[in-house]
């Protein structure tokens, strides 16, 4: 059982007493550094790109659940940051959610969720529902006013069936039978629109989002790389990654290694590091006479 | 110009056989003119953890400060070393926190795991979106160069020696293609049961 040490927020004039209250993360945004960096973009510096999801994903409920794919392409403006990034989320054991838009506001908003359904799964002790979800996700998103750019497609099985929803940064949503998010939606939705019908099978359902990935992932610039797909029914998740490795890199035709020696070094220092002992066990050994 | 250049720095951090190694240059410049040469950009967290803070100049002194304020709390609560993966999620949480007002610094951390010595590598963008990789790096106003060395020389399982070469040769011949960072080199590697600091003899232009 673990105990949280708090540091008493004492008043005194004690300045140490006094930056360690102010440092202790209380939760939520911070929003110190906002002056100078408002003071810095009017100085002409333009402010850095965060990484985006680029991406395709989607979605679809078929005869036994969902199916939920993605590619796996992360980019920093133009160039591919992330080759193999993972962008379908675990929100509860049978609810998982993939996210386009900023690669960090996906990420940090699934996480939050996530736990606020934990959380919620132990008050009710019920197994949590998709719709629970979504309320929890639009809200939030809401209040933001789609300054948090997630776009997400949120997919599960709950007692009362597969649920499907698609989730947009202002906080709307969509629960559709299938959806698409992300720079290559309609590269995917152009495929579902073609193909999709009502209770596919198993295989159906997987092949059939592998190709809107796929259509995703070769005519659209901001997803590539690979396929990752995720089969949630009734009474177990596949999460499968990679599905498909739809770009090999290629094999590299020389040898590039350096010989031992090439870099000039003007110094090095060797720093040892001390083993920590977890345990020490003696053994008493008789002795022989 | 970018917030993120005003300083300039290039940061690439490596996977080896059992060993991971962590690489910067040592320019501390305003834009056009540098004023040092000997800025530390690699910060220690713990005996096998490091972080690497390309950015401005400022930001990267107030977040190596902050982070090991939070590093020293969590190791008297929880009496034991940090994992890579935890020291990560920390990094990543102190930049989101400041979503709408960040901190300009792509941090990049690179640190072996106490118990099982597993390698470990990842970056982030300057408001936290971990990127964990297993092969290299890299963070700073060259980063498109040292993406191409990188991936032209970095191969699996280089040994510690190798791997030193692998790291500063590509480093050097990245920041020797960009102007605002070089003016010197250091490169860490980390290995189960030492830590190797060497200072590399670079261009100084």
């Amino acid at each position: 059982m673990k105990t949280i040490v708090r540091i008493p927020c004492v008043t005194t004039t004690s300045i140490s007493n006094m930056a360690a209250c102010a440092e202790l993360p209380a939760g939520g945004f911070v929003f110190e550094n906002c002056q100078r960096n408002k003071f810095l973009e009017s100085q002409g510096y333009k402010v850095p790109k965060a990484y985006k999801t680029g991406t395709t994903i989607c979605g679809l409920v078929y005869k036994d659940g969902i199916v939920l794919g993605a590619d796996t392409r992360a980019t920093e403006d133009t160039i591919v940051a992330d080759k193999n990034c993972a962008k379908i989320h675990y929100i509860s054991s049978n609810i998982y959610c993939c996210g386009a838009g900023t690669a960090a506001d996906t990420e940090m908003t699934t996480q939050l969720i996530s736990s606020e359904l934990e959380l919620h799964r132990l008050n009710t002790g019920r197994q949590p529902r998709v719709c629970t979800a979504n309320r929890l996700l639009k809200q939030m998103l809401f209040r933001y006013h789609g300054y948090i750019g997630a776009a997400l497609v949120l997919g599960g099985v709950d007692s009362t069936g597969p649920h499907l929803y698609s989730i947009w940064p202002h906080g709307s949503t969509d629960k559709l039978p299938f959806v698409t998010m992300g720079s290559g939606s309609l590269a995917a939705m152009a495929t579902f629109e073609d193909r999709y019908k009502a209770d596919l099978s198993r295989d159906e359902a997987m092949k059939l989002v592998r190709d809107a990935i796929c259509a995703g992932i070769f005519n659209d610039l901001g997803s590539g790389s690979n396929v990752d797909l995720c089969v949630i029914t009734k009474d177990k998740v596949d999460y499968i990654r990679p599905y498909e490795e739809a770009n090999k890199k290629g094999v590299r035709q020389g040898k590039y290694r350096y010989d031992r020696g090439t870099t000039v070094v003007i110094s090095s220092e060797v720093k040892k590091v001390e083993l920590e002992v977890i345990d020490t066990e003696v053994r008493a050994v008789p002795m022989e006479t | 110009m970018s917030i993120l250049a005003y300083n300039g720095a290039a940061i690439i951090a490596m996977k080896g056989k059992d060993c991971v190694a962590i690489a910067a240059d040592r320019r501390f410049g305003v834009q056009a003119q540098t004023v040092s040469m000997d800025f530390d950009k690699v910060f220690e967290m713990g005996p096998h953890l490091f972080v690497g803070l390309p950015g401005l100049a400022t930001d990267v002194q107030t977040i190596s400060q902050r982070l090991k304020f939070r590093l020293n709390l969590y190791e008297l609560r929880e009496n034991r070393r940090i994992k890579p993966q935890t020291f990560m999620s920390m990094v990543s949480n102190l930049l989101y926190e400041r979503r709408f007002g960040p901190y300009f610094v792509e941090p990049v951390i690179a640190g072996l795991d106490s118990k099982t010595n597993q390698p470990y590598i990842a970056s982030m963008d300057l408001i936290g979106c971990p990127m964990i990789t297993d092969d290299f790096v890299v963070s700073g106003t060259c980063s498109e160069q040292m993406y191409g060395m990188c991936e032209s020389l970095w191969e699996p399982d280089l040994s510690p020696d190798d791997l030193f070469e692998t790291i500063s040769q590509a480093l050097m011949n990245a920041f020797d293609r960009d102007a605002l960072s070089g003016w010197g080199g250091v490169v860490y590697i980390i290995e189960k049961d030492k830590v190797t600091k060497k200072l590399l003899k670079t261009r100084m232009d």
